[in-house]
């Protein structure tokens, strides 16, 4: 073979032509059936002939396609099924979001692409990679947590069908998001996941600080996506193409008179993204947002909000804008540095006492990690090895501790309707698994052993701003680090002292009466804890994403 | 001595770290029957007491089949691949320099174990008390036994939560502020500390130790090291404490129970000075020339102002709290060990090593006979304690003034007990300091610290005079009448300390001969 291709050139190139387009026929899997051997034979007849009719491989958009069809079948549902028997609404969606993660374990080889252009077929509009399948991975398991959380307040508080509607379809504009590879998609995508998120957030009915929040959410995202809706227009103006990796080669083209108009498109694009990760200075929604809305939809916004985030603004940096590193990494390294100082400054002066501090702190603690989340993506512009590992990685680990954090909320919430740090106090003694689930979160939050994983992804984030030399970055992160050791140390520390009123020595069984715990809760609690836990033991199992190329 | 199996030597030094963990856990259940003894809070001290005194055997069976001919090698090693990401090996060993450490922690944790069941310390319940004093365990031992920067890092970092609890739960006054003062001020330093193991396991490829140090340096630029050195300096610098980074020292000894102030001083302070030797010497050289003067300096200032800051307390007036007198020296005596460690020759680093393990045993006897006095009189400051013309410990429990004479005249050097050769090598090595650095500057520093032991004389001889001496006022209607001497427990736990103490002043050769050829290794490099 090789005196072959050393013998005939021409041979060689036609051979390695040969074997791409057998590369991009999607392949036909046992699994996928009819469908999928349709949609081989649309391309082997697009190969002969132009065709517009893209290919759409199934199984591989399945993830938020099962999502979007079970929010609708949930919204027909809700109006045969009697009052009597709601419930059943949530567990069907919950059921739709446990489908649609079984559905990412046959893609598991990351190497499905669809809805590629007839004409040129390396450029699809959703690939379904490494990345993409992580954050689905992260996006529909924090959407089924939420789910966990809501199902007492759906019985309650909240209306069933809308809830359980909304909470899918954003679910499944936030798992899509990932996958896209064109702008159209991607803004499509980042509009599915927010505008439900926004009735979510002012579902509670006759709540005047829910709907409160529900406005202050809604005008500053849409004020945000109108910029980016901008600047997009702007990148196909002078690109004339959607698919971000064609915009990267031609933004490299751009003519002189269009160069300003491009980079403006870049920033704007820009922004719009970063107000998603609740960045600095589009960060003060937050706070009030996530105590007006209901507590689940909190936690589902502190985790799968940013994911949306940071996920649309890695695609637009590292896979659309490459050529534009010396703009972009600056700017989010400044922004990664101010929105964790921010963050965790504002979160040190929660006080303990004043009413939803818990929750408070969560969501100010979440602006700061959120600054840490942006690091990787800044050292990316800095180096040419791959950094988005890193942030996946934090992300997952993040995800899985601050809902378990939001779950033991919830469960306090139960019985402290107002959420203060200092109803935590004494925890230990009327629930003693819940509050070392806590304390554990709350470690691996801020990064200290017994916490292994938070510590171990947080020297993946430090070890990437120090590969690309962002020096003053890592020691901005140390010093974040430090203070927010200061508030999770504190809180850590009230779950263990004695109860108001007791004596600090604690005899055992004081017989205090003990609200049962919803078993949905329960099983949340234990499911993010024992992720945390099999994370600390073999953290390979999230660090591994970022030891490797993801796209 | 005895041929061990290596098998059996890997498995033993795995137990010594894993165990500890799993006891802490063991702890936090209920205790099964047959095991309940008198009650709940007797069954878990009893725990405690079984744990570490397994921990001890294991750690002298280690030093039994280790081989005595050869402590320079890594003996007991495991290495198993952990995380591949970040390219983290669990990568376990012994030489010449961690042995003796790891016979040091196992040893003051069995002992303060034996003397929390025996005295609890006042707070809440002791279940938890013995599983953070068992995860403390767990993570000092670790730090001694890695060979993986990013793991000694997490060991490191293991015994923050313990210590802050154990401080802040069952101390005495103003045990909040100062829990926090330690956890803060070494966390800051530790992370510093990481962005440095970081550059160095990011430029040169590899975080393992072992590789490392042989590469002595040579696959790092001067100027990598320069800024690796600073960043791992100053997070060991703090822990160690090193004089200006030491003021959280203080406070934490202040408010500490006894055991916590014990394995502070004894075993928590010692993780910064291996930390230099393991770590900073062997693997950027060329950085720490540089900044050994610097290091030398801050040392013989540390020396001084410790013990300024101990004469001043221990005069009549002041107002001095002992356990605060304690901290203060022991960032004097620590002094001594960054200097010897800052000659950077074989003569200074085993000073320094020597100085490390008498400091544990002699400190960790002077806070317990404080934590004892504290107990009998209620209080550890001097003035009260002693009024105007002294305490008459020597009158009252001779045997307890006895002891505390002991340990305040080892501590303050004198030959034929462990304190003196640490610091004499120290000084030795100060004397004639490794090629490339300044001589004069370090002959000063020599003279500097030499007068640095007469203060120590002169504080410690003050507290003795104030402590133990002067007569018994039999007017006093509110004395306390029955004033109990040296229990028995107490003389349990003390002995093995004092018994060490003089063996080591004695016989010396029995530490030196196994940190030397490991030393002359380590500052080899690859070359030997």
């Amino acid at each position: 073979m090789i005196t072959a291709t050393a013998l005939d050139p021409h041979a060689a190139t036609t051979d390695a032509g040969g074997l791409a387009q057998a590369a991009n026929q999607p392949p036909v899997s046992e699994l996928a059936g009819g469908a999928n051997e349709f949609a081989s034979g649309l391309t082997t007849l697009s190969a002969s002939t132009p065709n517009l009719v893209q290919s759409v491989d199934w199984l591989a958009i399945a993830p938020p396609t099962i999502a979007a069809v079970v929010a609708l079948a949930v919204l027909v549902a809700d109006l045969f099924v009697p009052d009597t028997h709601k419930r059943l609404l949530g567990i069907g969606a919950i059921g739709g979001l446990l489908l649609a993660l079984l559905a990412l374990v046959p893609l598991s080889d990351g190497d499905r692409q669809t809805f590629c252009l007839t004409t040129a077929p390396e450029t699809c509009s959703y690939s379904a990679d490494h990345f993409t399948l992580a954050i689905q991975l992260l996006v529909l398991g924090g959407a089924l947590l939420t789910a966990l959380l809501s199902l007492n307040d759906t019985r309650r508080d909240l209306p069933a069908g809308e809830f359980w509607f909304l909470l899918l379809a954003s679910a499944a504009g936030a798992a899509l998001l990932p996958a896209s590879r064109d702008l159209a998609t991607l803004v499509v995508a980042l509009e599915v996941a927010s505008l439900p998120a926004f009735a979510l957030v002012g579902l509670k009915r006759g709540d005047r600080r829910s709907s409160e929040a529900a406005l202050k959410f809604f005008l500053s995202s849409v004020t945000a996506t109108a910029v980016t809706l901008l600047g997009v227009s702007f990148v196909y103006g002078t690109t004339g193409t959607l698919h971000l990796t064609e915009i990267a080669t031609r933004l490299g083209e751009v003519s002189g008179q269009l160069d300003t108009l491009a980079k403006t498109g870049v920033a704007l694009t820009l922004i719009g993204f970063a107000f998603k990760t609740a960045a600095v200075p589009f960060h003060f929604w937050v706070p009030d947002t996530y105590v007006g809305a209901p507590l689940p939809i909190a936690a589902y916004l502190s985790v799968v909000g940013k994911a949306v985030g940071f996920s649309g603004l890695i695609l637009v940096t590292v896979i659309a804008f490459p050529g534009y590193a010396d703009v972009w990494g600056p700017a989010i390294a400044v922004l990664a540095a101010l929105t964790m100082t921010a963050g965790n400054v504002a979160a040190l002066r929660q006080s303990q006492t004043r009413a939803w501090s818990a929750v408070r702190l969560l969501a100010w603690s979440s602006v700061g990690q959120a600054g840490y989340i942006l690091v990787p993506i800044a050292a990316a512009a800095y180096s040419s090895d791959d950094q988005i590992g890193a942030t996946v990685a934090y992300a997952l680990m993040y995800a899985a501790v601050n809902l378990g954090a939001f779950a033991v909320a919830a469960l306090v919430a139960r019985t402290h309707p107002m959420n203060r740090i200092s109803d935590y106090r004494g925890l230990y003694a009327t629930r003693p698994l819940a509050a070392l689930a806590m304390g554990f979160f709350l470690l691996c939050l801020a990064g200290l052993p017994p916490g292994i994983i938070g510590l171990f992804a947080k020297v993946t984030v430090f070890s990437s701003a120090v590969d690309a030399g962002l020096g003053w970055l890592a020691v901005v992160m140390a010093v974040n680090v430090v203070i927010a050791l200061y508030y999770y140390l504190q809180w850590t520390a009230i779950l263990f002292r004695a109860p108001e009123g007791a004596p600090e020595q604690t005899t055992d069984g004081g017989g205090v009466a003990v609200l049962r715990a919803p078993s949905a809760i329960t099983v949340a609690i234990a499911l993010t804890a024992t992720v945390a836990v099999a994370l600390s033991g073999y953290p390979q199992l999230v660090l591994r994403f970022a030891a490797t190329s993801l796209f | 001595m005895i041929d061990i199996s290596e098998s059996v030597m890997q498995f033993l030094l795995a137990f010594i770290i894993v165990v500890p963990l799993l006891g802490a856990g063991a702890a936090l259940l209920p205790a099964p029957p047959g095991l309940r003894g008198t009650g709940p809070d007797q069954a878990v001290l009893r725990h405690g007491v079984t744990v570490t005194g397994a921990i001890l055997v294991a750690a002298i069976i280690l030093v039994i089949g280790f081989d005595h001919d050869q402590p320079s090698r890594m003996q007991a090693t495991t290495d198993i691949s952990w995380i591949a990401a970040l390219d983290v090996r669990i990568h376990l060993g012994v030489d010449g320099i961690s042995l003796p450490l790891l016979v040091l922690t196992a040893l003051l944790t069995f002992l303060c174990a034996l003397y929390s069941y025996f005295k609890m310390p006042s707070g809440p319940s002791p279940k938890a008390f013995v599983a953070l004093l068992l995860v403390l365990e767990s993570g000092t031992l670790a730090t001694f036994a890695v060979l993986d920067l990013l793991l000694f890092f997490l060991a490191f970092e293991m015994v923050l939560i313990p210590m802050y609890f154990l401080i802040a739960r069952w101390g005495g006054g103003e045990r909040q502020a100062a829990a926090w003062k330690f956890i803060l001020y070494t966390l800051l330093g530790s992370v510093v500390m990481l962005l440095g193991l970081l550059l160095i396991g990011l430029k040169s490829g590899t975080f393992d130790m072992v590789a490392l140090a042989t590469d002595n340096g040579r696959g790092l630029t001067a100027s990598t090291q320069l800024i690796a050195v600073l960043a791992i300096g100053i997070g060991l610098a703090v822990k160690t404490p090193m004089w200006p980074l030491h003021s959280w020292l203080p406070d934490a000894h202040t408010a500490a129970p006894t055991v916590g102030s014990v394995l502070l001083a004894g075993v928590l302070l010692k993780m910064g000075t291996y930390g230099f030797v393991r770590i900073v010497l062997p693997i950027a050289p060329d950085g720490m020339r540089t900044f050994a003067p610097y290091l030398a300096a801050f040392a013989v200032v540390g020396i001084i102002y410790g013990s300024l800051a101990c004469l001043a307390l221990a005069k009549q007036g002041a107002g001095g709290d002992l356990k605060r007198l304690i901290a203060y020296s022991s960032v004097g005596h620590m002094g001594f060990v960054l200097l010897g460690i800052a000659t950077m020759t074989p003569t200074g680093v085993n000073g320094a090593l020597f100085a490390n393990i008498a400091h544990g045993l002699i400190t960790g006897l002077l806070f317990f006979l404080v934590g004892a006095l504290k107990d009998r009189y209620g209080t550890a400051d001097l003035d009260t304690l002693a009024g105007a013309a002294g305490a008459a410990l020597y009158g009252r429990a001779p045997r307890l003034g006895g002891l505390l004479a002991f340990a305040a005249v080892a501590s303050l050097g004198l030959p034929g007990l462990a304190g003196f050769w640490g610091e004499m090598l120290a000084l030795f090595g100060a004397f004639n300091p490794a090629e490339g650095l300044n001589r004069p500057l370090f002959l000063t520093f020599m003279a500097i610290g030499g007068f640095g032991t007469l203060l120590t004389a002169a504080y410690l001889l003050i507290v003795v005079r104030r402590v133990c001496m002067g007569a018994i006022h039999q007017q006093q209607e509110t004395e306390p009448a029955p004033f109990a001497d040296v229990q028995r427990y107490e003389f349990a736990t003390w002995s093995p300390l004092v018994a060490l103490t003089v063996l080591a002043g004695l016989w010396p050769a029995v530490l030196l001969g196994l940190t030397d050829p490991a030393v002359q290794k380590l500052l080899a490099g690859g070359k030997s």
